[in-house]
């Protein structure tokens, strides 16, 4: 049995309806543990005080900024290459989503930045990166709301989504290709065990919330997007007839 | 809790960075629902004329 079958409009409602309801409720459960862990919990660090804190929610809004990008552009390749309606409509549910974490990874980042580096911001290779990958983000729901042939809007903004690839890419790999401000990775499976016990434990616990949080949005929306070219397809028969 | 926001150096730093992130996902999920009840009722009365 083929997977484009998913692609399918009617089928994807029929697969993601009932998923929604217990992806919210996880995601809640889940956020809920995460955040009395994480404010209530844990300690302060010794070099870092209180604002250890803020990592809680930055390290996960910061992953999920590229990886919906990655999600994005994914979609709009698969929409490109084999025209499925489905994949350019994922990609559009899924920019506001992505926007959102960007705009609290670079908040939260420039607010731990004050305190710890002593400025809100830096031309630091990583944060330019991010800071440009925003503003895709922003140029591709722009795109997408200018043209009002949704065909073509579908067409335009993938290109321009794929043209973006390149700031994802850097996003998660400029503090490997140069010396940055920005720490390298904390989490890695190739560097071992880099924090504590007592940070580490509650920081995967957001992250998971975060990614439950990320499905469960972005099924709703594409779902709202499915609905509303349901919606203008009746209409135009409706004029048409 | 008010004792930490009162005696805690980086208390405010750690509020702004919580709020912001409540406000901007508070947003985010506000407008997706709203969205998602707009496009259903559209949908259920474009299929209903349809029907007529």
């Amino acid at each position: 049995m083929s997977i484009w079958r998913y692609a399918n409009p009617a089928e994807f409602m029929r697969i993601t309806d009932p998923l929604v309801a217990p992806l919210w409720g996880a995601a809640a459960v889940l956020l809920a543990v995460g955040l009395w862990w994480s404010v209530a919990l844990t300690p302060d660090d010794y070099q870092q005080g209180s604002t250890v804190k803020i990592l809680f929610i930055h390290v996960p809004a910061a992953m999920l900024a590229i990886n919906t990008y990655a999600v994005m552009a994914v979609a709009s390749g698969v929409g490109l290459i084999r025209r499925h309606h489905v994949s350019f409509l994922v990609a559009k549910a899924a920019a506001p989503v992505g926007a959102a974490f960007t705009a609290i990874a670079l908040i939260t980042g420039a607010v731990w930045g004050q305190p710890m580096w002593g400025t809100w911001w830096v031309w630091d290779a990583r944060l330019t990166a991010v800071l440009i990958m925003f503003f895709f983000y922003l140029g591709y729901m722009a795109l997408w709301a200018a043209v009002e042939e949704p065909e073509k809007a579908a067409d335009l903004s993938a290109v321009l989504c794929l043209v973006g690839v390149v700031f994802a890419f850097l996003s998660r790999y400029a503090v490997n290709f140069w010396a940055t401000l920005h720490q390298g990775a904390s989490l890695s499976v190739a560097e071992g065990q880099r924090v504590d016990d007592a940070f580490r434990t509650p920081l995967y616990l957001m992250i998971v919330a975060f990614y439950l949080f990320f499905v469960a949005i972005l099924l709703v929306r594409a779902r709202t997007e499915i609905r509303a070219r349901r919606a203008r397809s009746l209409r135009l028969q409706e004029a048409r007839a | 809790m008010i004792e930490y926001l009162t005696t805690d150096r980086h208390a405010l730093y750690v509020v702004a960075a919580y709020g912001a992130t409540a406000a901007i996902l508070g947003w985010l999920v506000w407008t997706t629902l709203a969205a998602n009840a707009r496009a259903r009722r559209e949908m259920q009365d474009a299929e209903q004329r349809r029907k007529r």
